[in-house]
């Protein structure tokens, strides 16, 4: 058994760290709030490019000489994969969940024998994901320095993304992210952003007819690569209430579970301490006795 | 029967302005400025750098914009865009500034769309100014 003194030693250790996991929850709390309210009010925005979107492409008269971000190369050969993730740790299965996710996609593709790129945002992604596919990673974007998600952070992933798409380098991207749904849920999504797949909701469908100004042709041209940026902004959005969501739920099990260890501990300590006292408390008796 | 219809101003961070009493809108439209009535025709248009004056009973604001995108229906009106002040609250060193940066990179080379904007935002900076 563990002496007195080591076992003093561990209670104090382990009450130092449910201190700081305590301290970290806190944070994360007051941090959860911030981002699920940037989250919330990002989304009127997003949505009604979505709209716009949708009424443009339906509205549009030459469906063959569309712009390639709608309808796509026509190809289906070379995937890109945007993998965004955080770029601190102690969150739970936050990143793992998007990793898993991403990883039985990119299994799905190499057994369909397409080519695979990957970019990863945030630098977690990146150090899990560089071990078994590192040579297909072609860009690791990291916000270190950003505190909060900006759209101005989204419109650099944007910008980089279509570049490579001008160039020819991929045919299809996806964007993997945790939506955001409460504190313990958050659900990995895998969302196609090139070309863009429309969800088409009958409600929405509109029969108005628009009047466009320039021309459909020009507004969807101008207007699909802001999308992919708002779109990419969204993920962020999604992603960093989700990574404050799962650590405020890690740090609450790893605080319980400190809690619990400090009273084990004590138990053992106080067993132990009354021990010691029984056996001197026998010695000076049989000591007294034998006199 | 009211003249006034709704106008809503989101950002990517958030929903910027909201206002349901509105009785005139006129935007710095692509082909130039365009206003909005009641009953107008639902229209989708890009705008171009320019200012936003939005009329209702208080009176008349306006806002400085450098891209965006509007969406007329059924009487309301939905202006999409990433950078919008209301011209009230900004500082004239900010306006400088950007004016500032707006003229070094008309210098750049660039092609001539991006020339015909930043001209445009030269422009209307310097109306502000």
């Amino acid at each position: 058994m563990a002496s007195l003194d080591d076992l003093k030693k561990r209670i104090a250790s382990v009450k130092s760290t449910q201190k700081i996991t305590k301290a970290m929850k806190m944070v994360a709390a007051a941090k959860l709030k911030r981002a699920q309210d940037s989250a919330e009010k990002g989304r009127p925005y997003s949505e009604k490019m979505n709209n716009i979107i949708l009424n443009l492409s339906e509205g549009i008269s030459d469906k063959e000489n569309a712009p390639k971000l709608l309808s796509g190369t026509g190809k289906d050969q070379i995937h890109l994969c945007v993998v965004m993730t955080s770029d601190r740790g102690l969150c739970g299965g936050f990143n793992s969940n998007i990793i898993k996710k991403a990883k039985s996609y990119f299994s799905r593709l190499s057994s369909e024998s397409k080519k695979l790129k990957i970019i990863t945002v945030g630098s977690k992604g990146n150090d899990q994901l560089k071990r078994v596919f590192g040579e297909k990673i072609i860009e690791n974007i990291s916000f270190k320095d950003s505190k909060n998600a900006n759209f101005f952070d989204a419109e650099k992933v944007g910008k980089i993304i279509i570049e490579k798409f001008q160039k020819e380098e991929f045919d299809i991207c996806t964007i993997f992210f945790n939506q955001f749904k409460n504190v313990i849920t958050q659900i990995p999504q895998a969302q196609q952003i090139i070309p863009l797949k429309a969800d088409i909701n009958d409600k929405e469908k509109s029969e108005d007819n628009y009047e466009f100004e320039p021309d459909e042709d020009e507004i969807l041209t101008n207007l699909l690569p802001k999308n992919i940026s708002t779109q990419i902004f969204k993920a962020m959005l999604e992603n960093s209430a989700s990574e404050q969501g799962a650590r405020m739920s890690a740090m609450d099990n790893a605080t319980r579970n400190a809690g619990e260890m400090v009273d084990k501990l004590t138990i053992e300590y106080n067993r132990s301490r009354q021990a010691a006292i029984t056996k001197e408390l026998i010695e000076i008796i049989s000591g007294a006795e034998s006199l | 029967m009211s003249e006034e219809f709704k106008l809503e101003v989101v950002n990517p961070e958030k929903s910027f302005l909201s206002k349901d009493d509105v009785t005139e809108v006129v935007v710095p439209a692509f082909e130039g400025e365009m206003g909005i009535l009641k009953d107008h025709i639902s229209i989708i248009s890009f705008l171009k750098p320019g200012i936003i004056k939005i009329y209702s009973k208080l009176g008349e604001e306006k806002y400085y914009i450098e891209d965006g995108i509007i969406e007329f229906k059924n009487n309301n009106l939905s202006i999409l865009t990433s950078s919008i002040f209301n011209i009230k609250d900004v500082e004239k060193s900010k306006i400088d500034e950007m004016l500032r940066v707006a003229e070094e990179t008309a210098k750049d080379n660039i092609s001539d769309q991006a020339k015909y904007l930043i001209d445009q935002k030269i422009e209307v900076l310097k109306t502000i100014n």
